[in-house]
């Protein structure tokens, strides 16, 4: 079958149930695609022939009864898997092999599916266009040059370009959506608790949660409820009811009231990004739900109270990478050089830029006026949620302020960058799930995506509503594969 | 302020200065498992063979909090007469150090698990309350080893992640005995509710002490140092004096204290800067976002409440309602959780009185003298017990008694087997006796005409050589008796 690639995450699960497809077909033809897709750059570490191997005993012993019955799948390299190389898109991590899993990944092969390989990202999940990795920017298979964005630009790259059928991301401050609405692509950012945190390389931990990037809605809802179970491992997963997302997955949305808030009307948003939302509301209106206006005072304040938060976190988590235990260590006079040098050459200049703010906001005499002061204010933006939610099911709105730019065109203006986050962050800040899809193009061409968030736990009512409104937008990605010769 | 001669004062000059210290204890506590993972805490095991993922600070590695843990700091809260707190949270205390794998210890900052108690101190001019300010869980941290190899340090990740409760006294000591008997009640309480071991050789309690010095009827507190690390109370004994004398002279010369950390050098007796308030770490403590704040329900704390042991203080009051024991002697007994259960198990079935001088004269003397703990006595309670019933029923005299003893140091033998062994029973027949005392005045003529002529003091020689003719067997109570009308 010559156009297995093609095939959604769904289809190549009932192709394999109903026996018409083997894992080791299936295998073979993504990792061929993957090893034809070089150019793309989405890889960090290949792991084909263990992949192969694996699919090869799927099929000798087939457990059709599993939720990814032989499954490839390539994953962000952020996830820690045992004796494959696991580098946070870090030359501090370059050579650092996990003896362990993380909970998210043991979930998935516990579903049957197999690793074949991990994924680019920023380092260390700090960037929105992947050009902060150690190992090089990534291509959105889009078009050429145009970054994937990030974090989790190798995964919507991999999975825009078909290199694995799905794959999972992590988003501290958008890094599943806004790379989802680069590439044409659906990205869920679960509540926070939902998806278990202990194996994951930590950038800031009150906001990290790993998520499925995918084809379509119903191809998401099933990763979703694979990887969400409470973790014992992870003092902040929460013990809740944990739906059979794609099989309780409807399009009946009638009567679903979709909130609207004015304030993400911000200023120099270009106008296919208003258009786009405008169109949204048309569509979840046809889809039978009612449209209100709503109002989230705080929103203005929800990007440099990220921008506090994060790097106060990360300044902490990675403090870990000082060179004596793992991964790289450059030699020094003393103790105190061998960590300068270490650092230096190991962390690139937005994770030292990130570092430096978290300890300028967290240092005595400044904590009060930076981090407690962002605390109270993140507390203010969840209580706008709290408020809202009282009148909506859900809120709509833009995924990012705009469509995918070219490689190397904000780096250097970090600030412009960090604008990338604006309607994703509110999200992080209050713990909700945020879904991205795919709901047209900009003028050039290139994708952009529509955001539904929920209540916190309430997964199943956001995919629901993006399952709908999916059908209705009827999207097609317009990929070349250019990068193929 | 208690004006009593057992002050302690540093004169120079004109000038009486009073010392004032406060301590932060870090008490390791007594659980199979580290504060956050699940590796065992036993002492001495080889070096990074208790460290788990969690303890190596690998990437992606999370804390899950020790229920035990808590339960133990709750404890000792409540043995500390403290007040617990229903919410507590950990913190970050950020920091490099090769021994350190997060970068960072997890304790408590802001809001600890236990906030304000009390110790009560017994000194020999009476007692003395010294506040608790409050009680912390923290992480341990590892172990670098800096003289086994010329150019490189080792580190030994076993301590990384042990479980500690720092316990801060307010300002309240006075002098080196006071924080010599705050130590040891602080010792004593947590040994009896099994929180601490309080084995100081072992690290399990060691000290940070805060010296600062003030005039003699000052209500301000003058500028402290604090010592870092102090792991014996000999040494924290030493420390405060050195420290106290040295902030003396430099105000009597005119000049100011640097607040400032110092370290004790044991070898040459003295303290030592080791970084000044400016040269401070800024430990940048946040609220740690891999842990939930610490809720504790009523019926937790209850529930622990049940669980706690009758605590020294208590122990001593019955001990001096129910037994009739001096303060002195209660307090001996209660100081330590053995030797308590110890008097106790040999009260059950002898007389009170003999046995409390028994086991802090003759037991304490001959364990010091052994080096032994009253957990290693070779005399079991029951033993001893027996011995007590013998002097008590007349069987022997107490100076057989302690021939006795010594034979029971030697190996826990039944007292009785001894004494039957060894034909030491007492001569109380007063015929035999009788027999005894003519032969020795019949021998001592001369001593005899001396007495009769007026010289009493002879009366002892006599009582001496019948006891000695006896082989210390004679009754001595009825010698002394039947020697009165033969004399």
């Amino acid at each position: 079958m010559s156009d297995i690639t093609k095939q959604s995450l769904s289809e190549l699960v009932e192709n394999i149930k109903s026996k018409k497809l083997s894992s080791s077909e299936v295998t073979k033809a993504f990792v061929q695609r993957s090893d034809k897709s070089k150019e793309l750059n989405t890889y960090i570490t290949e792991d084909y022939a263990n992949a192969l191997n694996k699919a090869k005993k799927f099929d000798e012993k087939p457990n059709l009864d599993l939720k990814l019955p032989g499954i490839p799948m390539a994953i962000k390299d952020l996830f820690c898997t045992r004796d494959l190389r696991t580098t946070a898109g870090s030359k501090i991590l370059n050579n650092f092999i996990p003896t362990y899993e993380s909970t998210v990944t043991q979930n998935i092969w516990n579903e049957g599916a197999i690793l074949m390989g991990k994924l680019n990202c920023d380092e260390f999940a700090m960037g929105s266009s992947n050009e902060t990795s150690f190992f090089g920017n990534v291509q959105n298979p889009i078009d050429k040059n145009l970054v994937p964005g990030g974090s989790s630009g190798g995964s919507s790259s991999a999975v825009a370009a078909k290199l694995t059928p799905i794959t999972i991301g992590t988003d501290t401050g958008g890094s599943i959506r806004q790379p989802a609405s680069f590439t044409g692509t659906v990205g869920l950012k679960p509540t926070y608790g939902s998806c278990s945190r202990y194996g994951i390389v930590a950038f800031a931990s009150s906001l990290d949660q790993a998520g499925p990037m995918a084809q379509n809605v119903k191809d998401c809802a099933l990763l979703q409820e694979v990887i969400s179970t409470y973790d014992e491992k992870d003092s902040t997963s929460i013990d809740f009811k944990r739906n059979e997302y794609s099989k309780e997955l409807t399009k009946d949305i009638k009567g679903k009231k979709i909130g609207i808030p004015k304030e993400y009307r911000v200023d120099g948003m270009p106008k296919e990004i208003e258009d786009l939302w405008k169109k949204g509301i048309e569509y979840a209106k046809d889809c039978g739900a009612e449209i209100i206006d709503i109002s989230l005072p705080h929103t203005n304040y929800a990007l440099p109270t990220y921008y506090i938060v994060a790097p106060a976190e990360a300044s902490s988590n990675l403090a870990r990478y000082d060179g004596v235990k793992y991964g790289f260590r450059a030699e020094g006079e003393n103790l105190i050089d061998m960590y300068e040098k270490t650092r230096s050459e190991g962390f690139g200049a937005e994770v030292q830029r990130r570092i430096m703010i978290g300890t300028y906001v967290l240092s005595s005499g400044y904590y009060d006026a930076y981090y407690l002061k962002a605390q109270k204010v993140r507390k203010l933006i969840k209580n706008d949620f709290d408020e809202v939610y009282k009148k909506v099911d859900a809120i709509l709105t833009p995924s990012t302020p705009s469509s995918a730019f070219k490689i190397g065109e904000k780096t250097n203006d970090p600030v412009s960058m960090y604008l990338n986050d604006i309607f994703t962050v509110p999200v992080n800040l209050a713990g909700l799930p945020g879904i991205s899809i795919p709901a047209g193009h900009d003028a050039k061409g290139y994708p952009l995506g529509l955001q539904i968030i929920g209540k916190a736990f309430d997964e199943q009512n956001i995919l629901n509503i993006a399952y709908a409104m999916e059908e209705k937008i009827n999207f097609k990605n317009n990929i070349t594969d250019w990068w193929i010769k | 302020m208690s004006k009593n001669k057992s002050e302690y004062l540093i004169n120079r000059h004109d000038n009486q200065y009073e010392v004032v210290i406060g301590l932060e204890v870090h008490a390791q506590v007594t659980s199979e498992s580290k504060l956050f993972s699940t590796s065992a805490t036993k002492f001495g095991a080889e070096p990074n063979t208790q460290v788990s993922l969690v303890d190596a600070a690998f990437p992606g590695m999370l804390p899950v909090i020790n229920e035990y843990c808590v339960k133990q700091a709750i404890k000792t809260g409540i043995g500390l007469k403290a007040k617990i707190n229903k919410r507590s949270v950990f913190d970050r205390k950020n920091y490099f150090y090769a021994d350190l794998p997060q970068g960072y210890q997890i304790s408590q900052f802001k809001d600890p698990i236990v906030g304000e108690g009390k110790v009560i101190l017994d000194m020999p001019d009476g007692q003395k309350e010294v506040g608790i300010e409050r009680l912390h869980l923290e992480q341990d941290a590892g172990k670098s080893i800096h003289d086994l190899d010329p150019k490189n340090t080792f580190v030994d990740l076993n301590r990384s992640g042990v479980a500690l409760m720092e316990i801060v006294s307010k300002p309240d000591l006075r002098s080196p005995d006071e924080v010599n008997a705050y130590i040891k009640k602080l010792r004593s309480i947590m040994r009896y509710l099994g929180t601490c071991d309080g084995n100081m050789q072992e690290g399990s309690l060691r000290a940070d002490v805060n010296v600062s010095v003030r005039k003699k009827g000052s209500k301000d507190f003058g500028t402290r140092c604090e010592i870092k690390n102090v792991n014996s109370i000999k040494f924290m004994q030493m420390a405060i004096e050195y420290e106290a004398n040295r902030q003396v002279d430099l105000i009597e010369d005119g000049q100011t204290i640097d607040q400032e950390t110092r370290l004790f050098d044991t070898k040459k007796n003295e303290t030592r800067s080791m970084r000044s308030k400016e040269d401070a770490h800024d430990y940048r403590y946040f609220p740690d976002p891999d842990l939930l704040p610490l809720e504790i329900s009523d019926d937790f704390i209850e529930n622990l409440k049940s669980e706690i042991p009758e605590l020294p203080d208590e122990k001593k009051k019955r001990f001096i309602d129910k037994f009739k024991l001096s303060p002195y002697e209660a307090n001996i007994l209660v100081s330590d959780i053995e030797t308590s259960n110890y008097f106790e198990n040999v009260i059950k079935k002898s007389d009170v009185k003999l046995a409390t001088n028994w086991i802090i004269g003759e037991l304490f003397a001959a364990l010091n003298e052994k080096n032994l703990e009253i957990s290693e006595s070779p005399i079991s309670a029951g033993n001893l017990s027996k011995l007590i019933n013998l002097i008590k029923d007349g069987t022997i005299s107490g100076k057989i008694a302690k021939t006795v003893f010594e034979q029971m140091m030697e190996g826990d033998k039944d007292p009785k087997k001894i004494v039957e062994e060894k034909g030491l029973k007492q001569e109380s027949d007063p015929k035999a006796l009788e027999a005894l005392i003519d032969k020795v005045i019949d021998d001592n003529r001369d001593k005899a005409t001396e007495y009769k002529s007026g010289k009493v003091k002879l009366f002892g020689f006599f009582v001496g050589q019948v006891m000695k003719v006896s082989g210390g067997k004679a009754n001595p109570q009825l010698v002394n008796e039947i020697l009165k009308k033969k004399l």
